[in-house]
Formats: C-alpha cells, structure tokens, sequence
C-alpha cells in the first residue's frame, strides 16, 4: 500500500511516462514498445533517421493518434486532463502560411486553450502575444501577414506561440529545421530559459552534431527505444550505430518489405 | 429596365442565399476542402428524397434534418473511403459524393409521378418563381407584405451561420490554421469539421430552390475567394466575402434583366431561366478584377512592383 502510494507521487512529479506504447498505420507498426520516463526540467532531444516514428512519439504523447496499445502519463495523469499543462510547436510545413492572419495573431492562439471555447481574444491574450514576439525579437513584425516572414521567422512565431501558451511540458516537431544562424541561436536561448524555469521539452532533432551542446538528455528512437538518458551516458558511437545503422535498419527495411508486398 | 416587387425579392432570396454560403465558404476555402462544399451540395439529394417522400412536403425541418444527416454521412464516408480504400481524399469524395447524388436522383425521379419535386429545380433553381410562394404577409405602414417563404427560410440560415461565424470565430481561426494544435488544446478540429459540414449541408438545402445544387458550388466558394484575394486579416475576409456575394446577387438580377435584351435575346423568354446563372457569372467576373486589380495579390500590382524595382535597380546601375 505504502509503495504504491509512493509511486503515484514519483509518477506526479515526472513530465512523461510513457508506458509499453505501439503506434500501428494501417495495421503496420510505426512506433512499438515504447517506455519512457523522464525527469522534470530537461532538455530532451528526440533522434533517429527517417521513418523512425520521431513525430508519430509527439503525437501519441499529445493524444493526436489513436495508441493501438500503451499509456502515456503527463505528470502522472492522460492527455485529456493535463492538456492545459502541455506546449506543443508543429512541423512549420504542418500549416498554410498563406493564411490570412498577422504574426501577432498566430502567437495569441497560444492562449485559446486557456480561454476555453466561446470566449473571445481579450486585451490581456493580446498583450501576452506581443510580449512573446518581443522576446524573440519580432515585435515589429506583430502585424505582418505570416508568409511575408522568413523561414526563420515563422519558426520564432510559432516558438512564441508556445512561450504564450505557459506551460509545463513541451513538445516541439523539428524547430531547427532549415533555420538560420539568428534563429537557431534564439531558439536555443529560449530553451535554455524554458529550462532554468523547471519546463521539461522534447525536441525532434536533426543535426547530430548539436546535440550534446544544446540538449542534456536523449531519446535515441528507431521504432523501438534504442537509447533513454542523459546524453552524456546515452549519446555514444556505438548507440547510435544501433539507430542508424547495422542490424537495426536492415530489420526495417525488411519490415518495410513485407508491408509492401502485402 | 423595368423593376417590380418580384425583382426585390428576387434580389433578397439570391442575396441571402450568397451571404449564407459565403460565411461558410471562407472556411471551406481556407482549409483547402473547396470541393468538399461540392461533394455535400450534390450529395444531400438522397436526405432531400427520402425526407421528401416520407412527410411529402417541401422545405418542412424534416428536410432540413435529412440534409443534415447526409451531409455529414457524406463527410464520414469520405473519410472511411479514403482510409480503408486506400486512396486519396479527392477520390474518395469523388465515388461517395457521385454515388449519393445518382441515389438521390434516382429517388426523385422514381417519385416524380406523385410527388411535387422536380429533378431540373434540384440542379439548377428556380429563384425567379421563389416570390410566388407567400407564407407571411405582415402589415407595415398600411401596406401589405408578401414574404416568400424562400426569404423566411433563408433569413433563419443565414442568421445561424452569422452566430457560428461570430461565436465561433476564434475555433474557426485555429482549427482551419493549425488543426494539431487546436486539438492538443482541447478545440477539437474534428468537432468543428463536423459541425462546419453540418451547416454547409443545410445552407446547401436552403439555398438549393434559389439557385440550385450545381450553382451553390459558385455562392460557396467564389466570394470568399475574391476576398481571400483582397485581405490578409480573417475578419475582413469574412464580411468583404458577405459584401461580395450581396454584390453578386444585385448586379447578377440586373444582368439578367438587362443583358439578354442588349444580346437581341427575347428578354420575356430568357429572363426565367438567367438570375442564378448571372449570380454566377457575375461572381466569377468580380473574381477575375480581384486577380488583376487586388492591391497586393493582384496581377497588375504583382507587375508593377516588378517595374518598380528594376527600375530601382537601372538607378542603382547608373
């Protein structure tokens, strides 16, 4: 009794466990067996190569794909009731930038979520917004059209959108995808702050070169868990041969193989 | 030219019926499911029959509801198509949206002998008889009134889709912008899309008699965009869309009235068949001055910028 009682509350304090999950397309499994637990206030970097199911972990965590089996605890409780709790940035191609709304816009759908449904964009949502393009330096951009801004640009939009959103977990989909040098080094900046302030996020990453520099823990991920821990401890040659390479991908692409031929 | 009360009415049934289904087609164009306006307006056909042939009267709520229901059928089965059928969304909407609307016809014409729905109406309105058929006749400064009953129903919808484009107008921004992010925060997008295709549906019905399921494609999407074309805010885009079709439906009745005469046409004979078509025309000509006039968007102003900045560069040169 006692023992279970404390592992509800280790479970409170933990940002994300993830427990025995398997996402499956179409019957083919695009992620499996996924456990994860990881401690409050770090930087986690997701990597693997392509197909590995990098965005299909986000959006299981955020309740956006049906699990075919597994859990997925935010601070020890479902998606649905910690959702107020959680910060996600999409994929910058997931949306039309062509869409008619001002950057200022964009950042203060951050706050929907807050507001509830019915309740309109107030003052307060407003001002929150141009705060947060402030801090990424786009403040005279408030009332651009979004595709009039740069790559990087958009990308610190939606970064400042997440920052409107407060909360305590983020998820972000390859926020340095095709970003330049400024933007890469704001983003960063942010992180680091996200973190000094106890905010846990889990990052989708490409450049394996960065990753010991910007993230202090690691998620090697090629449909199964390969690695899962500090980076120091985690992100070593020989991990992530097993997630590039090797007996691993041949596996995969075995796997692949089958499927098609079904 | 000459104008009677039945060209007022005319004017307000279209005008109606344009306003009603611009309001939703901004959405349908900004979530880049244009087609999907088409697919309901053609597939509702078999929820009209049926409820047609089950209380056998036209316009009652049980159309309404039938409309509805297949509407959002129609939505479902697209997405059930596409996913287990293995092809893409087009397609799918493709053989639900065909299948449904042969049903619907099928329907009509087999109930054609006894009933009073004709499959000509369904396809391409009627707006030119709709002030025939007076349901309230109220009493204003010592004149009598005949409001059709097209004007009544259209008035009803066209005031729902104003309340769910204003009350909702926040979820609508989000979950046509970033729909993964507006269901992480708990607005879910599927929720709007169902309720954004139930409306489509029943405005669809509505504007049906006005101007007819092959002609409503034109009221859903060309307005909104025009207005795309004209503004980079939401808010804008939706009233200039609601101007805009307002606009189409007076210049598309004065076309009507007007052109056939100018063309040497017999205006007593071609005038009962041209209101909506004109509506149509008329939106597709108020489009393409958008396309070549719009200040930022447009294709004079796209050329002229180009001007001006090689000109900018032949100083710089010098």
């Amino acid at each position: 009794m006692m023992t279970a009682e404390t592992q509800l509350q280790d479970l409170k304090q933990l940002p994300l466990v993830v427990r025995d999950l398997t996402v499956a397309y179409h019957r083919k499994p695009v992620v499996w067996d996924i456990d994860l637990s990881i401690p409050e206030g770090k930087l986690v970097s997701i990597v693997g190569p392509n197909g590995a199911g990098k965005s299909t972990l986000l959006k299981a965590c955020l309740d956006l794909i049906p699990r075919s089996s597994g859990e997925v605890l935010i601070y020890g409780e479902p998606y649905t009731k910690a959702r107020k709790r959680v910060g996600y940035v999409p994929q910058r191609e997931s949306v039309d930038w062509d869409f008619p709304v001002s950057a200022l816009d964009v950042v203060a759908m951050g706050t929907y979520g807050k507001l509830g449904w019915f309740r309109r964009v107030d003052k307060r949502s407003k001002a929150l917004a141009m705060q947060a393009l402030d801090r990424v330096g786009l403040a005279d951009y408030a009332h651009r059209q979004i595709s009039q801004l740069s790559g990087g640009q958009q990308q610190r939009t939606f970064l400042a959108r997440a920052l409107v959103q407060d909360a305590d977990i983020y998820f972000m989909d390859e926020p340095f995808a095709a970003v330049d040098a400024a933007t890469e080094r704001a983003i960063v900046e942010l992180l680091k702050e996200l973190q000094s302030r106890g905010k846990t996020c889990f990052v989708v990453h490409h450049d394996l070169a960065t990753v010991p520099q910007y993230f202090d823990w690691t998620i090697l991920l090629n449909m199964r868990v390969v690695a899962n821990g500090p980076t120091s401890e985690v992100f070593t040659q020989g991990n992530l041969r097993k997630t590039y390479g090797g007996k691993l991908s041949l596996f995969t692409e075995a796997a692949e193989k089958i499927a098609k031929a079904r | 030219m000459e104008w009677f009360i039945i060209d007022t009415w005319i004017v307000v049934v279209g005008m109606l019926a344009a306003i009603a289904c611009a309001l939703l087609g901004n959405f349908l164009v900004l979530r880049k499911m244009s087609m999907m306006g088409d697919a309901i307006s053609h597939a509702v056909l078999p929820g009209l029959a049926i409820a047609f042939l089950v209380t056998g009267a036209r316009a009652s709520l049980s159309m309404f509801v039938g409309a509805a229901v297949v509407g959002v059928l129609t939505a479902v089965f697209t997405q059930w198509v596409s996913r287990f059928g293995k092809v893409d969304e087009g397609a799918s909407m493709g053989i639900v949206f065909t299948t449904l609307f042969a049903l619907g016809l099928l329907l009509i014409v087999q109930a054609a002998d006894h009933v009073d729905l004709d499959a000509s109406c369904v396809l391409y309105g009627a707006i030119e008889l709709t002030p025939l058929d007076v349901v309230w006749r109220p009493e204003l400064l010592g004149t009598v009134i005949d409001v059709p009953r097209a004007a009544v129903v259209l008035s009803i919808v066209c005031s729902v889709n104003v309340l769910f484009v204003v009350f909702f107008f926040k979820e609508l921004r989000i979950s046509s912008f970033d729909s993964e992010l507006a269901t992480t925060m708990g607005i879910s997008a599927n929720v709007m899309h169902y309720l954004l295709m139930t409306l489509v549906a029943v405005t669809t019905v509505a504007a049906f008699e006005a101007v007819g399921s092959i002609i409503v494609i034109a009221m859903l999407i060309v307005p909104a965009a025009t207005a795309h074309l004209l503004t980079d805010r939401l808010g804008t885009m939706v009233i200039l869309s609601g101007i805009i079709a307002a606009l189409t439906a007076v210049l598309g009745h004065i076309a009507a009235l007007v052109l056939p005469g100018w063309l040497g046409f017999d205006a007593a004979v071609v005038e009962t068949t041209s209101t909506s078509g004109m509506m149509a025309v008329t939106a597709g000509l108020l489009f393409a001055l958008a396309l070549f006039c719009s200040p930022r968007y447009g294709i004079l102003a796209k050329r002229f910028r180009r001007l001006d900045r090689s000109s900018d560069l032949k100083a710089e040169n010098r």
